[in-house]
């Protein structure tokens, strides 16, 4: 049953694939991806990975959508025509797939009970995690406690993307008086009234998953993105004046390292307690206790982060875009 | 029951795969994104679908997810379609 | 099986014909407005039956109360899209068959 589902959604995805290359409006190719992404958290949803499902979710088809849409309203709808001949490139990209494909052969099958991956440190979670950390969401207590570097690192990566995009495209603190005349969907009234309605719900649900992580599927990284969507909604209908004189940028640009300073701070603070970075377990007088203290602050940290960059890189794409507009 | 649930499943799965059809071959850009929306709204009852197929009701968080970005993307669609209407 | 259970089938097995319903129109209708009724007229109604069919299944809990809560919500911005899509497209300069009809009438004349 679930290899028949599986099937049609991989079939799905690659039609979409091969319509998105062969489509040069770039809107549409837009939209596709949206489909794309949908397809993919399905397939995720499909093999029990929900805290990724949860995460192509609201990047995959959330923000990246708008970022692309904000893109393409400053550099136009139309793909270029390439004037060069393509046989050279189909060719290496032809022999790399193969190349891949033949790699394939030696890898273990898929799912198998004594794959490479099932035999390392996956037992050892499985089997110590209810003990050592005792968070019934298994991937939390991997992803914050086992594996704190990774995330600490990939916050970090979150962090320098966002110095990244504010330093080539700027944020600015205030709002020009360009930006004054901009009054967003006015026409459409029911729209801002739902919107108004939904507002509060998206953020009280970010709160749920950033707070219910360590028991459902979700966390900061996910939490901080439904957060950012929030705010993001709460410009596109009533613009982004408001938007910004409800969060301003300069307050977004500041929020963004205190999250990961938060998260390096609990590794210090057990470093001073005598433990390894980011060693949970001397947070408390029981190390269990610890280990929530730990999780709960960390993923606080990553939450943060993730939402002030995700609504700093929106406020930078789309004051260009009111630029572009108004020039 | 649970071929019951099996059935429904599948069945969103074809109304998806027509509504992909759709967006892919649309006579204006307007069904394009008709398709798009109605094949989101047909993603979330999908997922929440599986999760009862698979006796996972957490799945269940993943479809309101979804049911928040479906209706953040059509308002980013709309005000794309302001500001290309301004600047021609 | 109960007659909850019979009841609920038969939910999902009325949303499903909504659904497909609404899929068939999407590719049948002649212009875009009528397109877009059948599109969000068929899923809402196809979201009401299939998640009430399947909050029949739950052991009425938090499930239940997500269920609803994720009804709640397409309830809520499902016909707001289709509105205000079709509100942009109206503004898009798209038009309805008789204008179509109208407007080629004028042109011969």
């Amino acid at each position: 049953m679930t290899v028949l589902i599986d099937l049609i959604l991989l079939a799905m995805l690659v039609i979409t694939a091969f319509r998105i290359i062969y489509i040069k409006d770039l809107f549409s190719v837009v939209m596709l991806f949206g489909i794309y992404s949908f397809l993919c958290a399905a397939l995720f949803v499909t093999l029990d990975a929900v805290d990724v499902a949860f995460t192509e979710a609201s990047v995959g088809a959330g923000i990246s959508t708008v970022l692309m849409l904000s893109t393409i309203a400053i550099t136009g709808r139309k793909e270029k025509l390439s004037l060069h001949s393509h046989t050279f490139a189909t060719l290496i990209v032809l022999l790399t797939g193969g190349a891949l494909i033949y790699g394939t052969f030696d890898m273990p099958l898929f799912g198998l009970a004594d794959n490479p991956v099932h035999e390392h440190v996956a037992p050892r979670y499985i089997e110590t995690s209810p003990t050592e950390i005792g968070l019934p969401n298994m991937v939390t207590s991997v992803l914050a406690s086992y594996r704190g570097f990774d995330t600490f690192g990939e916050t970090v990566v979150v962090f320098a993307a966002a110095i990244g995009v504010f330093s080539l495209l700027g944020v600015r603190g205030k709002p020009t008086e360009l930006l004054a005349q901009e009054q967003g969907l006015t026409q459409h009234k029911v729209l801002r009234v739902v919107a108004k309605i939904s507002i509060p719900l998206i953020i009280l649900f970010a709160l749920y998953v950033q707070f219910h992580g360590d028991f459902g599927p979700g966390g900061g990284f996910q939490a901080g993105v439904i957060a950012a969507a929030a705010f993001i909604l709460y410009a596109l209908t009533f613009s982004l004046r408001k938007a910004v004189g409800v969060v301003s940028p300069r307050f977004v640009k500041y929020l963004a390292p205190v999250g990961v300073l938060l998260y390096a701070s609990v590794g210090l603070v057990s470093m001073l307690n005598g433990a390894n970075f980011l060693d949970y377990n001397v947070l408390a007088a029981d190390p269990v206790d610890g280990q929530h203290y730990g999780i709960i602050i960390i993923e606080l940290g990553v939450g943060i982060t993730v939402f002030s960059v995700m609504l700093g890189i929106f406020y930078a794409f789309a004051g260009q875009v009111e630029k572009a507009n108004v020039q | 029951m649970d071929s019951v649930l099996a059935a429904s499943g599948l069945g969103i799965l074809i109304v998806m795969a027509i509504a992909l059809a759709r967006a892919m071959v649309a006579p204006t850009v307007y069904d394009r994104i008709l398709g798009v929306n109605m094949f989101g709204t047909k993603t979330v009852l999908f997922i929440a679908t599986i999760g009862f197929i698979m006796g996972r009701p957490d799945f269940l968080d993943i479809a309101i997810v979804y049911a928040l970005i479906n209706f953040i993307g059509m308002v980013a669609v709309l005000r794309f379609f302001e500001y290309t209407s301004e600047s021609n | 099986m109960s007659a909850l259970d019979y009841l609920s089938a038969a939910l999902l097995l009325l949303g499903f014909i909504f659904s497909l319903s609404g899929a068939i129109g999407l590719f049948r209708f002649p212009d875009f407005f009528t397109r877009i009724h059948a599109s969000s007229v068929t899923d809402s109604s196809g979201a009401v039956c299939i998640i009430l069919g399947l909050a029949l299944q739950t052991n009425f809990d938090l499930v239940t109360v997500k269920l609803l809560f994720i009804l709640f919500f397409l309830l809520l911005t499902g016909p707001t899209g289709s509105h205000a899509l079709a509100k942009s497209a109206r503004h898009g300069g798209l038009l309805t068959i008789p204008e179509c009809q109208e407007k080629a009438k004028d042109g011969v004349s």
